[in-house]
């Protein structure tokens, strides 16, 4: 355990060294590539939670991304403008209220999309996710007043009291104190006794049930749980990019979370942060020397998925050694 | 009512269309277990071979039998370099590895065909229409469509209910284990189900090639509601795949064609219109959510 | 197989920058996926333009896989570590809508050849936005202007269902000002038989409809197979009909009627030697308009950057483009107060050449000197 600690916070240490490294180097853009690396990294946790842990694959996550960013577009939107959502809620872009207020919102998406498809399993419970989140592509895409599928933007990042967002490191660091919050509570709630009995209906829910357990509540708790990190994740991302739009929940983004997770390593914790790191800086990277990129990322995802069992988080302790 | 009519028959062409799809995808689902997001990659395949066989050759036919060769090679490709090693791992394993052939058959298609969407027009034989109804002439290619997956359909039929192969076939999507162990070659039967899959895939592109655009990630769109078609039907079930590709490919046509419609009757034209196409793009998801809160299994499971 | 050889070859030519000592441009574009064709037009059309106006330059080109996060980090590198200092190339307005603020607080110009949302052209125009192309609005009236010239009084509109599609067909009615029966088909729709039915259902005068890319192919297949080409005339705006499109449909295509801010027959200088210049370097892809709104920009730009001197003095750059002193493939051209086209509109029928493929012939010019409706909005 002492040691997990020790490489915990070297991790976060490195990490925050990243905005000087860069500065350091000349190699300035590497502040947002990891930043967005970091957000992505949280949306793929939140997938994992209920993905690795709770053996729920739900192929519509990046609907709740993309409502938790919409919500701040929204409010933005409104602040700018000096009008208020529906009439009633004004606008705003505080920080500290734009992000609860996304994070609940996703969270009550998740609930009535959980409650629904909770009701099937296995690929059924796949293919229904996948419908919901069609179902808000859609409506999203058909929003005039925000942008419609042009999205939109939002001029300026939130303003946290005390602190200049206006700076890209500054930004950064509060993007990084995210992550690792979001990182240590995933740790607790995996291993806390709401976190066992979700492992425990992925093993076997019947026994769970045998045992008098209400699994259903369970599984709608945690996947509730899970829409609303993803929901965080995506109000980061709009104050990282300052831009929403209904790409951020098409299908395709769904799978490309679901690829960062399996990639990664399902059930770990460090697992969709190393996947979603690689991926990203991979496209990326690999699109400065060639526009033929995809082809090298395609050929190396199935290396990887061809050579390890578990993904890169296996691969990483099979070279570190059996502990 | 020879709207009606009209709209039944577009209905039709779409379903069969999605059955084809539907029943390689459902097959390779059903026995071997494996979630192949790249089926809609061997869409493509057959889509781009025939058409540049024909722009070469000037034939259709000759671009037919290409389009098919190319998508079996294929099939046959990735089930024996890919698939194969496969089989025992997570599905999550098998969804990376499949997302990754779709990167792979894309981009080699932009390398190979370059950017541009291939020109590919319909058959001399069938580019005029036939009156079937008096004051409604129909594209005789689409009719043409309709009768080969028709065709298909029968001639799947027959190979699953009445030969040595099928009988396989069917024993290995109710209990996959068994047919392991009573001694079958089974790596044997698992090449020639995907190449058939593949095939089908590559026939339904070549149908689809003259009607839509031969562009790069063609496949990538179909591939969806083609998902939707195999969980209604049942995963396994052929009989399933061309029950809910029909009424699926029903249900879209006339969703689309009268809603908006009907929605008009009760509100103001513009607004109806908007809501009417928003609501029936979502329709096969809407259906596919109903028939699995009824059956959870979807309507033709093949396994108990 | 050729194909794939001139690819390797134009790869291993971009290794080597040829123009070392000019200029750099930013050059974010859509090259990957099924719209990959229109950046590599606007990339081509872009390095042709700027070869012609004499300038000295380098052309930093990358993907932005039609994704806003990725364009972003693009943006971000070429800005900050490249010290790229001007930025064009953008397809599609959801990728220009995150990159464009990111150039302009950079202090850095954008000079827009084709994406040109309405956000960016109203009250949050901008001195370093520039945009050449059109703005979207007016594609759609100059057809709705078409119909209304060709005396027709009944139409139906057809678009996607999404924001662009539904400007479309306002766009459309606002000059059309007959009775328009609207029908929004499926944002991923590649079949079209219900809507074809419809149409003959409604049997109007004229069909307007706005599909780009792929969706346009399938839409005009499926509308010659349908018997409809030759019974109800069909008006089309510049994205539906582009050379690319019309290469993919083929003889489907002849007899209808498109309208346009330029065309491969113009009796300009310019435009003559855009049209050689792009045979000789591209003989076997058609030579589309987007092509055509990125070599405008790459005159623009040359002519800019000569005239300030290069990127040094960015006020001075800035000012170089406002001024707008190039001879445009369209004839005339002049910014308006939001610094997007003011430009003529025309009139074009698609007809068969000697071995009956489909070309784009000029009649007339049906608008003159238009520029936007948001232009009104935006105070600089």
């Amino acid at each position: 355990m002492k040691r997990e600690h020790l490489i915990l916070l070297a991790v976060f240490l490195l990490l925050a060294l990243v905005p000087y490294a860069a500065e350091l180097t000349g190699q300035t853009s590497w502040t947002r590539l990891v930043g967005q690396a970091l957000i992505y990294g949280m949306a793929a946790a939140s997938l994992n939670f209920i993905l690795g842990y709770g053996g729920m694959v739900s192929f519509g996550h990046a609907a709740f991304f993309g409502i938790g960013g919409y919500v701040v577009g929204i409010l933005y939107h409104h602040f700018d403008a000096g009008t208020s959502f529906l009439g009633l809620i004004p606008g705003t872009d505080q920080m500290l209220i734009t992000l609860p207020a996304a994070v609940i919102v996703a969270g009550l998406a998740a609930a009535l999309v959980g409650a629904m498809s909770l009701r099937t399993g296995g690929v059924q419970f796949i293919m229904i996710t996948l419908a919901f989140a069609q179902m808000f592509f859609f409506l999203f895409i058909s929003l005039k007043t925000y942008g419609g599928e042009d999205g939109i933007m939002v001029r300026r990042t939130n303003s946290l009291p005390g602190l200049d967002m206006k700076n890209k490191a500054t930004l950064y660091w509060v993007v990084l104190c995210f992550a690792a919050a979001y990182y240590l509570f995933l740790r607790r709630l995996v291993q806390s006794s709401f976190g066992q009995i979700i492992a425990g209906i992925r093993q076997n829910e019947r026994r769970m049930a045998a045992m008098g357990i209400s699994t259903y509540r369970y599984k709608l708790a945690a996947f509730v749980l899970s829409g609303m990190g993803a929901g965080l994740a995506g109000a980061l991302m709009v104050n990282f990019l300052r831009f929403a739009s209904p790409d951020m929940m098409h299908w395709s983004r769904s799978g490309e979370l679901m690829i960062m997770v399996i990639l990664g390593g399902v059930g770990t914790l460090a697992g969709p942060f190393i996947g979603a790191g690689v991926l990203f800086t991979l496209e990326t990277t690999l699109a400065r020397y060639t526009e033929h990129w995809m082809l090298p990322v395609g050929i190396l995802l199935l290396i990887v998925v061809l050579t390890t069992r578990g993904g890169l988080m296996a691969l990483i302790r099979r070279l570190g050694g059996k502990r | 009512m020879i709207l009606l009519f009209e709209q039944l028959l577009n209905g039709l062409q779409y379903g069969v269309t999605l059955f084809l799809l539907a029943a390689g995808l459902t097959l390779i689902f059903g026995i071997m277990g494996v979630i192949n997001l790249a089926h809609g990659a061997l869409y493509m395949v057959g889509a781009f071979a025939a058409s540049w066989v024909a722009i070469q050759t000037g034939s259709f036919w000759g671009g037919l039998l290409s389009g098919l060769a190319a998508s079996a090679i294929a099939g046959v490709a990735v089930e024996l370099g890919v698939m194969r090693r496969l089989y025992a791992r997570d599905h999550l394993d098998q969804v990376l590895a499949t997302f990754a052939l779709i990167l792979i058959f894309n981009q080699s298609t932009v390398l190979i065909f370059g950017r541009q969407p291939l020109f590919t027009s319909v058959p001399d034989v069938f580019s005029g229409s036939v009156e079937i109804l008096p004051g409604l002439p129909y594209p005789t290619y689409r009719l043409f469509v309709i009768a080969v997956g028709l065709a298909v359909a029968l001639g799947l039929y027959l190979l699953i209910n009445k030969t040595r192969v099928g009988m396989l076939v069917r024993a290995g999507a109710t209990n996959r284990q068994m047919v392991r162990a009573l001694g079958v070659n089974i790596q044997g039967l698992y090449t020639a189900v995907f190449a058939l899959g593949a095939l089908l895939a590559g026939l339904a592109g070549v149908m689809a090639s003259p009607i839509v655009s031969v562009q790069v990630g063609m496949g990538d769109e179909i591939i969806l509601a083609t998902f939707v078609v195999v969980v209604i039907g049942g995963v396994g079930s052929v009989k399933g795949a061309f029950v809910a590709g029909i009424v699926l490919g029903m249900f879209d046509t006339m969703l689309r064609a009268f809603l908006p419609g009907l929605l008009q009757q009760v509100m103001p034209g513009p607004e109806a219109q908007a809501l009417g196409v928003g609501v029936s793009s979502m329709g096969i998801y809407l259906m596919m959510a109903l028939v699995l809160l009824v059956r959870p299994r979807g309507l033709f499971a093949a396994r108990g | 197989m050729k194909r794939l050889l001139t690819t390797a070859s134009l790869l291993a030519a971009m290794a080597v920058p040829a123009f070392a000592d000019g200029t750099k441009i930013g050059v974010i574009t859509t090259l990957s996926g099924p719209a990959g064709y229109l950046g590599e037009q606007i990339r081509d059309g872009l390095a042709l333009g700027l070869d012609a106006s004499g300038a000295a330059y380098e052309l930093v080109v990358e993907d932005d896989g039609r994704d806003p996060n990725t364009g972003v980090q693009v943006a971000d590198r070429m800005l900050n570590e490249e010290g790229i200092k001007l930025l064009t190339g953008i397809v599609f307005s959801n990728v220009s809508g995150a990159v464009v603020p990111e150039a302009l607080d950079a202090g850095a110009i954008y000079v827009s050849p084709n994406a040109a949302p309405s956000g960016l052209a109203g009250a949050k125009c901008h001195p370093n936005y520039f945009v050449v192309s059109w703005q979207n609005d007016s594609l759609h009236e100059a057809s709705g202007a078409a119909a209304k010239k060709l005396g027709y009084t009944t139409a139906v509109a057809l678009a996607p269902n999404y924001q662009a599609g539904k400007d479309a067909i306002e766009g459309f009615k606002r000059e059309f000002g007959g009775e328009v029966t609207e029908i929004y088909t499926g944002v991923e729709q590649s079949d079209f038989a219900g809507e074809m039915a419809q149409i003959r259902d409604k049997a109007p005068q004229v069909v307007f409809q706005f599909h780009p890319g792929g969706q346009g192919i399938a839409f005009l297949k499926q509308y010659q197979q349908s018997g409809l080409l030759g019974t109800i005339p069909m008006v089309l705006s510049e994205p539906s009909y582009d050379g690319v499109i019309l290469k993919a449909v083929g003889p489907a295509a002849v007899g209808l009627t498109g309208t346009t801010h330029w065309n491969a027959d113009f009796d300009n200088e310019a435009s003559k030697a855009m049209v050689a210049a792009w045979t000789a370097a591209h003989p076997d892809v058609p030579l589309t308009t987007y092509a055509q709104q990125a070599y405008d920009t790459g005159l623009l730009i040359g002519a800019a950057l000569q005239k300030a001197g290069g990127d040094g003095d960015i006020a001075a750059l800035q000012a170089a483009i406002k001024s707008a002193e190039f001879t445009s493939t369209r004839g005339s051209f002049a910014f308006g107060p939001n610094q997007h086209p003011v430009q003529d509109w025309y009139l074009t029928a698609i007809e068969a050449d000697a071995a009956g493929n489909p070309v784009i012939v000029t009649k007339e010019k049906i608008r003159e000197a238009v520029g936007d409706v948001y232009a009104a909005d935006c105070k600089m």
